[in-house]
């Protein structure tokens, strides 16, 4: 099984190849692929319907308990024929429907690489495996979604349809995290009947919640549903394929999954069900008010999807063979009426049907075959869609259940009667209409039609015998849904009885309102203003808000000023490091230790010096005051045991005052900017760090978590390292590499120095100030340069479609010249820089001697 | 002597933070090497002050006699020194330069990522 994903992946792998030298027949080579997977999967029907459940074992990362287990039963092996039978015809059918397009290519490697990934998700049995297969749906639904992207509205369907998704598939990941580690094992196999261990534990409300949103996102539940109406804007083949058979499926796939496991709980029955109800009634009324005829197939699919989540909610076993049936009959018939809309819209030019009449003459096998699969929409006999219907009215009376819920199937089922009438009635009879000429139109290619007239025919078939259906097919699936045997069977006629009675009467019902159908739809644009208002609405505030709050957080922590940030940091370092060591540790004050009057002063001095620093007007004064600090610390190295920094810290400092005086003096004096209020904000910030580094210290002579590995060190700084100072070894011994990197970085910092003081702007030719300036003149010529082309090779592409006129051109350049001729700036900065340079070329000279200096100063330590 | 070096630390801290808060581009360095040296007595004081016995081995001996200072703070603290050395060379000539680029010393008229 894992072999059956890898040849799909594969397949879409050497497509671009295929395609330059076969064209739009590489559709027709291609779908070879899952025809065949569909007969590898259809061998094994007798196994699974005898009640096997085939595993495949494969490890993946072991140590993460990841595996590429893949688990056929009959649940998973439905949904692998549906996947791999339905994809061999949309495969043919997309060869011709997008025969001359020069991106076909493309698309036929993302139809390939999604059947894998679906494919993939439905035999998974590791959740994270299946969690990987979910979001690989997605994006491939994404890249499907936009195929033409030239189109903003495609784009635009493409990014919700993902975000929404995805968003979705966020959630579903903690609930499947929470679920696994709930049950202790990532396998679904395993965690099978450990249902009660489940509903029982504190976290299962976050679990199903997190669970049902990705499985609602994904299948397009209320109020997630409003996705897969835009979702239309892919071209027709993905409509069928992903967004009414397959894709969609998904997240009712995953319920199904689940349900043996939670289906005991009452919450899952209680969200399931109404969320499922709601879904249905919505999707049926949406469907009502379209005109377009893929909106009216896609709310419909939204209807389909509602039934099938209310069916799982309800729970019992003939709602569980209901589930299968009607899952099985829905795809067959929504999969052809997709494909037949997408032979309407591309023979007659329109997918509307009030633009629409009269077509039976030049479509007739199309209208045939949509007035099957119609039938079979609305539930009238001898199609599958009736047996499943029955089926579901049945379960539906079965269940224990609120009066509104009943409402709501019997609304959806009128209007759904309704629905397929239009859809099969309004653009094949009455008088002709159309946007193109009555003698082009013409019944599509072979190609096209095969996918239709096969998944009509079955979906005849399975009306006719749906026993032989049922037991191969359906009721295994219907097993592994109840998560044991299933007794039932399917029939095509139950006899007298009150689903048939209700069926009746919403095929009457149904009937009467499409007659009454151009009236009733311009009634229901009274509701238009709360329509607006719906799910979609929210997603559009969602998307604003997160731009809002960018924006907002941009604003407050990005705002370009170095002090800003410097306090944020500072001020966040204060409360979380003060936090934490205030409420784990004690702080002691041991003043038992011994002081003396030497030692007193010299840290009066550092103290002291470090403040006049701060307070001083003069630079030379401070330059004083911070030879003062740096010579105190030096004092401090050498009375507390440590002459080598001592000594270090004195060379250092003594370079470093050189240096301060050489270019301090070379810029402004200090001066007073800020306000009263200003100093004062900032000394409180800066005594809180002050303050926390106290408490740090005092805390952190006290607590010593890990023995220190310096013991090992004294030890063996002579015997090993030869060495009786054992600072040095170790700077050149235990820890050489650290030096090393010690000088690497006084290396770049020389290199800095030495650049910036070299390549000064001033001096270098072609003089102005953007960095490393010795070319730039030129540069910038040939920049000029390429923006003039690309504007020409623009201004060529709008001639060329007749969008401006070819002298417009001219003039645009004419007025390009007059902008370059008067630039007052760049004149400006020339004059200014020649001023500078003799001032700048000093500068350099006296500058070198300090990066001498320094690179001495590396060698040294 | 450690709660005298922390309170002289702390205030070390503050006046490098505080100076690092002015506008003045000046007082940006006078800050960094402040912070630099509270940084190091930082490390020098947690580590505990020992008076008098420097990590060395006298000669003929193979360890120390008695206790010693802790080597690796030191050790750590010379890195640290010859390090904030090379910042600060670079930190004050890159002021230099943007001053004479840019002809201010205030930070925040630096706040624009052209000029």
């Amino acid at each position: 099984m894992q072999l059956a994903v890898l040849v799909i992946y594969l397949a879409a792998l050497i497509t671009p190849w295929l395609f330059v030298q076969h064209q739009h027949r590489t559709a027709y080579i291609m779908a070879l692929v899952p025809a065949v997977l569909t007969i590898w999967f259809a061998t094994h029907i007798p196994l699974v319907a005898g009640g096997e459940v085939l595993i495949h074992e494969y490890q993946w990362i072991p140590g993460l308990d990841i595996s590429l287990t893949m688990v056929l039963d009959g649940l998973s092996l439905m949904f692998a024929l549906l996947i791999c039978g339905i994809g061999t015809l949309i495969v043919l059918y997309a060869g011709a429907y997008l025969k001359g397009n020069p991106a076909q290519n493309r698309f036929l490697v993302i139809l390939l690489a999604f059947m894998g990934s679906m494919l993939g998700l439905v035999l998974a049995d590791n959740l994270i495996t299946l969690f990987v297969f979910w979001e690989l749906t997605s994006i491939t639904s994404y890249m499907l979604i936009g195929f033409n992207h030239q189109s903003a509205e495609a784009r635009k369907a493409a990014l919700q349809g993902l975000i929404v998704t995805v968003a979705g598939g966020l959630a579903l990941l903690c609930g499947l995290v929470m679920l696994a580690s709930i049950a202790g094992s990532y396998s679904i196999q395993e965690i099978l009947g450990s249902s009660e261990a489940l509903t029982e534990h504190p976290l299962f409300v976050g679990m199903l919640i997190c669970l049902l949103l990705g499985a609602f996102t994904k299948s397009a539940q209320f109020p997630f549903h409003f996705w897969l109406p835009n979702a239309m804007a892919a071209p027709t083949p993905v409509s069928a394929y992903l967004h009414s058979a397959t894709m969609v499926k998904a997240g009712i796939y995953l319920l199904a999954r689940l349900q043996p496991e939670l289906g005991e709980s009452g919450l899952w029955t209680i969200l399931l069900s109404s969320f499922g109800a709601m879904t249905m009634l919505t999707g049926a009324f949406m469907a009502v008010r379209s005109t377009d005829l893929k909106k009216l197939l896609a709310y419909s699919t939204i209807m389909a999807l509602g039934t099938l989540t209310l069916l799982i909610g309800i729970g019992t076993e003939t709602a569980m063979i209901a589930f299968a049936a009607y899952l099985l009959a829905h795809s067959l018939y929504k999969g052809a009426l997709f494909m037949l809309a997408g032979i309407v819209d591309h023979e007659a030019g329109s997918r509307d049907v009030t633009l629409l009449g009269g077509l039976r003459k030049n479509l007739p096998l199309t209208a045939i075959l949509v007035a099957v699969a119609a039938l079979s929409l609305a539930g009238i006999p001898p199609l599958f869609g009736f047996v499943a219907k029955e089926l579901l009215l049945e379960s539906m009376l079965g269940g224990a259940f609120h009066s509104f819920i009943y409402v709501f199937v019997m609304v959806a089922s009128i209007f759904v009667v309704t629905v397929a009438s239009v859809i099969a009635l309004r653009p094949f009879f009455g008088t002709f209409k159309a946007p193109k000429e009555k003698e082009k139109i013409h019944e599509p290619p072979i190609a096209m039609l095969a996918g239709p007239v096969v998944l009509v025919f079955l979906s005849l078939v399975a009306g006719i015998i749906p026993g032989t259906v049922g037991s191969w097919v359906t009721l295994p699936a219907s097993t592994a849904v109840a998560g044991g045997v299933v007794e039932g069977y399917l029939a095509l006629w139950h006899g007298l009885n009150l689903p048939l009675l209700l069926s009746g009467i919403s095929i009457a019902v149904g009937l009467v309102l499409f007659k009454y159908w151009d009236a009733f739809r311009s009634r229901l644009q009274v509701l238009d203003p709360i329509i607006a208002r719906g799910p979609e609405r929210g997603y559009f505030w969602f998307m604003d808000a997160i731009v809002w709050v960018a924006e907002w957080q941009t604003r407050i922590l990005q705002n370009g000023s170095m002090r800003n940030y410097l306090r944020t940091i500072v001020l966040v370092f204060v409360g979380l490091t003060g936090y934490t060591l205030l409420t784990r540790y004690q702080l002691h004050w041991n003043w038992d230790v011994n002081l003396y009057f030497h030692e007193l002063v010299t840290v009066g001095i550092l103290v002291a010096a470090a403040i006049a620093a701060c307070i001083t007007h003069s630079r030379l004064g401070s330059v004083a005051a911070m030879g003062a600090v740096g010579f105190s610390v030096a004092l401090i190295f050498i009375l507390f045991s440590a002459p080598d920094l001592g000594i270090t810290q004195i060379l250092v400092e003594t370079l470093t005052v050189i240096l301060l005086v050489l270019v301090l003096f070379r810029l402004p004096s200090f001066s007073n900017i800020s306000t009263t209020r200003e100093r004062i904000r900032d000394a409180i910030v800066a005594l809180l760090v002050g303050v926390l580094i106290m408490f740090l210290i005092m805390i952190t002579i006290d607590v010593q978590l890990f023995e220190p590995i310096s013991g090992y060190m004294i030890e063996n700084s002579y015997t090993l390292a030869h060495g009786r100072n054992i600072v040095n070894v170790i700077l050149v011994d235990y820890r050489a590499l650290d030096t090393l990197g010690e000088i690497f970085v006084l290396a770049l910092a020389a290199m800095g120095v030495y650049a910036m003081i070299k390549f000064n702007p001033a001096t270098s030719p072609g003089s102005n100030h953007y960095a490393g300036t010795l070319i730039l003149g030129e540069k910038k010529l040939a920049e000029k340069d390429i923006i003039h082309s690309l504007e020409e090779i623009h201004q060529k592409m709008l001639e060329d479609q007749n969008i401006i006129s070819a002298g417009a051109m001219k003039d645009r350049n004419d007025n390009d010249d007059d902008d370059e001729d008067d630039s007052p700036n760049s004149s400006y900065d020339e004059d200014r820089d020649h001023d500078d340079s003799q001032a700048a070329k000093r500068k350099a000279e006296e500058h070198d001697d300090d990066a001498e200096n320094e690179d001495k100063e590396g060698k040294k330590s | 002597m450690e709660p005298v070096m922390a309170i002289a630390v702390g205030l070390m801290y503050a006046a490098a933070i505080y100076m690092m808060l002015r506008r003045s581009i000046v007082k940006l360095v006078i800050g960094l090497m402040l912070l630099s040296n509270a940084a190091n007595l930082l490390i020098f004081t947690s580590a505990g002050m020992t008076r008098g016995a420097p990590p060395l081995i006298p000669p003929g001996a193979v360890v120390p006699d008695g206790i010693v200072a802790d080597p690796l703070p030191q050790a750590l603290i010379l890195t640290a020194i010859v390090i904030a050395f090379g910042v600060l060379a670079f930190a004050v000539v890159l002021i230099h330069r943007a001053y004479n680029i840019l002809r201010t010393d205030n930070l925040d008229q630096m706040k624009d990522t052209d000029t």
